[in-house]
């Protein structure tokens, strides 16, 4: 009987898959977070 | 309806030894896309300029496409199940890209009919296909920790809106100069074609990286250390399936159903006002203590506590139960809609965390339902049930603001109004969040009669290396 035929996922593949979603995310929370700023500043 | 081959299900089957943690990446690229459907604030003066038309027929827009998104999830949920999430991903990335191609001809041509038809309706449908698409993938891939997968792809819904909207502002200043991003200025009916075109693009290269990233795991595979009967030991958690159709049929989906639907009223019931209604609940004489800037920074704060509520409330749900954290989405939001009613207006810092925590909850209990459902119904067709329920939403889409806007009507003027003239519908959204508690309350065990027969869902579980 052989055993079952492994594959692996690229560790890169992760790296940029998350990459891709993660950067524009951040990007929407740092706007926000300059946008709601005067809120508490009172700005 | 059949697929072609290179979208079918089983060319997505992944190998032993795929990494799982593949997949909300893949999730999130959808939904980070479709999130765009919260930030339509931010072009809305531009289009009632543009078109020379009320706030209310650009309004209708929106509206259009969330009937839209509950009806193609409700109609397309058992063809998502059946065909997979790659031919789901990619079917919603075409309507949702064409959408906005469709609705910037519309704007460039002056025609409302073909915005109504392109970002309503075409939109709508790729929102409600897309909405759903990596659900049920994830509950699978995940059967240890679906509140934590299906959080943290319906998080990047809420991330859409907080990506798109600061996007739309600087795409908008580039296509028209004369835009500075501000209130003070609005965008001319070109530039909001342009951002229409470039987000239509955008969107479908992106939508289409997590069509083809993702796959779905062999049947009966379990990731490593896991023990399905350990699932069963908890209250309401069922390992039998039951299909969309008999679903529908028992009293927890139209319990459940109540419950999403008083939860997302109560929710847009904020969401709706925001801006405004930071300014009315400060103002003194004719001006407001915050400023318009202040209230626009409000709206951004929401989503950011929209977002995070999807993932931290969904995860805590794999630890204390579904159930429980409905109590506190439905009971604790409940209290604190009777704060910010009636002392809410005492402090800007007390209004802001009470109306935080709140969409929190609202974020919450989008996020916790597919495992609610997963829960209950088992995994066999969890996406066609999810898309059933989702009608909650469309429902609850027309409702809310009806509510809030019907109530504030009888009360003045926009720009006149003070914090007493929120009370009425403050205190309607109190009853429903009392409501959804008790429908929540009610939520049982499913009926053995409705459960599938064993040899039809089940097969011999595979273990793999995934991590």
């Amino acid at each position: 009987m052989s055993a079952p035929q492994r594959s692996s996922t690229p560790t890169a593949l992760i790296v940029i898959a998350w990459l891709l979603v993660s950067i524009p995310l951040v990007y929407g929370l740092v706007r926000t977070i300059i946008t709601a700023a005067p809120l508490f500043t009172g700005g | 309806m059949a697929v072609p081959g290179f979208l079918a299900r089983e060319k997505i089957i992944a190998k032993p030894g795929f990494n799982r943690w593949l997949i909300p990446p893949a999730a999130l690229a959808v939904h980070l896309c479709i999130g765009q459907a919260y930030a339509t604030s931010v072009y809305k003066t531009a289009l009632v300029e543009h078109f020379d038309a009320s706030l209310t027929s650009i309004g209708v827009v929106f509206s259009i496409a969330i009937v839209m998104l509950g009806l193609s999830a409700a109609v397309f949920g058992t063809w998502v199940d059946r065909n997979g999430p790659r031919a789901a991903m990619f079917t919603a990335a075409c309507f949702w890209s064409v959408g906005f191609l469709v609705g910037a001809a519309g704007i460039a041509t002056n025609q409302l009919w073909l915005l109504y038809l392109g970002y309503g309706v075409l939109g709508g449908i790729g929102l409600g296909i897309g909405y759903i698409s990596p659900v049920s993938t994830l509950i699978k891939w995940f059967p240890d920790r679906p509140g934590l997968a299906t959080g943290m792809a319906i998080m990047g819904f809420g991330g859409g809106a907080l990506i798109a909207t600061p996007l739309s502002r600087q795409l908008m200043s580039f296509y028209d100069p004369a835009y500075d991003g501000t209130a003070a200025t609005t965008p001319s009916g070109g530039a909001v074609a342009g951002l229409f075109v470039t987000l239509g693009l955008v969107y479908l290269a992106y939508m289409m990286f997590g069509a083809f990233i993702v796959r779905v795991p062999a049947d009966g595979w379990v990731p490593d250390g896991f023990d399905p009967s350990t699932v069963k030991q908890k209250a309401l958690v069922t390992t039998d399936s039951v299909s969309a159709a008999n679903a529908i049929k028992t009293p927890q989906f139209w319990l459940l159903w109540v419950v999403l639907f008083c939860n997302v009223t109560a929710g847009i019931g904020i969401l709706e006002q925001a801006s405004p209604m930071i300014q009315d609940f400060f103002r003194e004489g004719d001006a407001s203590t915050v400023a318009a800037a202040a209230g626009a920074g409000f709206v951004g704060l929401l989503s950011l506590f929209n977002m995070a509520g999807r993932f931290v409330w969904s995860s805590t749900s794999d630890k204390i139960g579904r159930k429980p954290i409905y109590m506190v989405y439905l009971g604790v939001g409940l209290l604190l809609y009777v704060a910010l009613a009636t002392v809410g207006a005492s402090a800007t810092w007390l209004f802001v965390v009470l109306a935080a925590v709140i969409i929190s909850f609202y974020g919450g209990g989008f996020a916790t339902i597919p495992a609610y459902l997963r829960d209950l119904f088992g995994t066999f067709q969890v996406g066609a049930i999810h898309g059933r329920l989702l009608t909650a939403w469309s429902a609850a889409g027309v409702a809310g603001p009806l509510i809030v806007n019907g109530v504030l009507d009888t009360q003045g003027t926009p720009g006149e109004l003070v914090a007493a003239d929120y009370r009425i519908a403050l205190f309607i959204m109190v009853g429903l969040l009392a409501v959804g508690f008790v429908a929540n309350l009610l939520v049982k065990p499913v009926d053995a009669k409705w459960h599938e027969k064993k040899s039809a869902t089940t097969t011999t579980p595979e273990r793999s290396a995934a991590r």
